[in-house]
């Protein structure tokens, strides 16, 4: 399967999705003008993933800040992931960001997916 | 030139240490946060602070952004950030069309009324149950802003014109 893999920017996360190295990745600051736009590449890369997806997938978000409209889409996200088997999000936070453990938690309560919680 | 040493007061007098006044776009509002960010690096601000800050910046400079096509002629608005020694002041102004004043009034009221648990669980209701609009926001930036604040959010509206009204906002970040 192909890896989608996008550079981070100023206003854009860095992406990695790599089924073969196992290696599913969300990383830096997400406030692009256009969330939906930016987030579809990786809405479509699930939808192909989920179809073979490996045993155990441990997906990771590691983000410094994001805009609400990118918090709708990493919901969206979420979702996708939610009807993959062995499916678990690793939630980072920097360890004085309360607001982004609290971010975690709150999407953690919006859907069916066990989350673990880690700190940088 | 008298304006100038007025302006320069004014800007002294309330503690200003960022103002930009014009057209707002993505890239515009890059460049305000990254000016923004250097100045609370560059004094020490505390992580924690400096994060709250920069999330209520994007949201407002991104409100003002997205609804800047609703107004025809002049887009031009206001952003600044005043620092004080016990809290950030984020504050915004912007035309908008009179007819949007009662919806903005009510969501904004109706925000103001709830307590840390209403608001989140105003949040994950929006959150849940909304698609994101033409314009490419989510409904969630003023629930964003008082969250991240912590205290009501103040805002006026001042009359312009029979068309247009300008709708001002402050939020504030505790330093303490």
């Amino acid at each position: 399967m192909e890896i989608l893999n996008l550079e981070g920017t100023e206003d854009t996360p860095k992406i990695i999705l790599d089924k073969g190295n196992g290696i599913f990745e969300i990383s830096g600051r997400s406030l692009p003008e256009d969330s939906a736009e930016f987030y579809q590449p990786v809405l479509d890369w699930i939808d192909e993933y989920s179809k073979d997806p490996n045993d155990s997938t441990d997906f990771m978000i590691k983000l410094e800040y994001f805009n609400t409209a990118s918090s709708k889409l990493i919901l969206d996200v979420l979702s996708a992931l939610e009807d993959i088997d062995g499916m678990t999000i690793i939630w980072y936070f920097h360890e004085d960001d309360e607001d982004m453990e609290e971010a975690g938690e709150e999407f953690s309560e919006l859907v069916e997916i066990p989350f673990e919680f880690k700190t940088y | 030139m008298k304006y100038i040493f007025d302006l320069h007061q004014t800007m002294l007098d309330h503690s200003l240490i960022l103002v930009y006044e014009g057209e707002f776009t993505q890239e515009i509002t890059k460049s305000v946060l990254a000016m923004a960010e250097r100045n609370m690096d560059s004094s020490g601000e505390e992580s924690s602070i400096k994060r709250k800050v920069f999330n209520v910046m994007v949201e407002c400079l991104q409100n003002i952004v997205k609804h800047a096509d609703d107004v025809e002629e002049n887009h031009s608005a206001i952003f600044m950030i005043g620092k004080h020694e016990n809290e950030y002041l984020i504050v915004s102004g912007n035309p908008i069309l009179k007819g949007d004043i009662d919806g903005l009034n009510k969501k904004l009221e109706n925000i103001n009324s709830l307590d840390k648990d209403g608001l989140k669980a105003l949040y994950k209701d929006i959150i849940k149950n909304t698609q994101i609009s033409d314009k490419g926001g989510a409904g969630l930036g003023f629930v964003d802003m008082a969250r991240k604040s912590g205290r009501p959010l103040e805002f006026d509206f001042i009359d312009m014109d029979d068309k247009y009204s300008f709708f001002c906002l402050k939020t504030s970040i505790s330093r303490a």
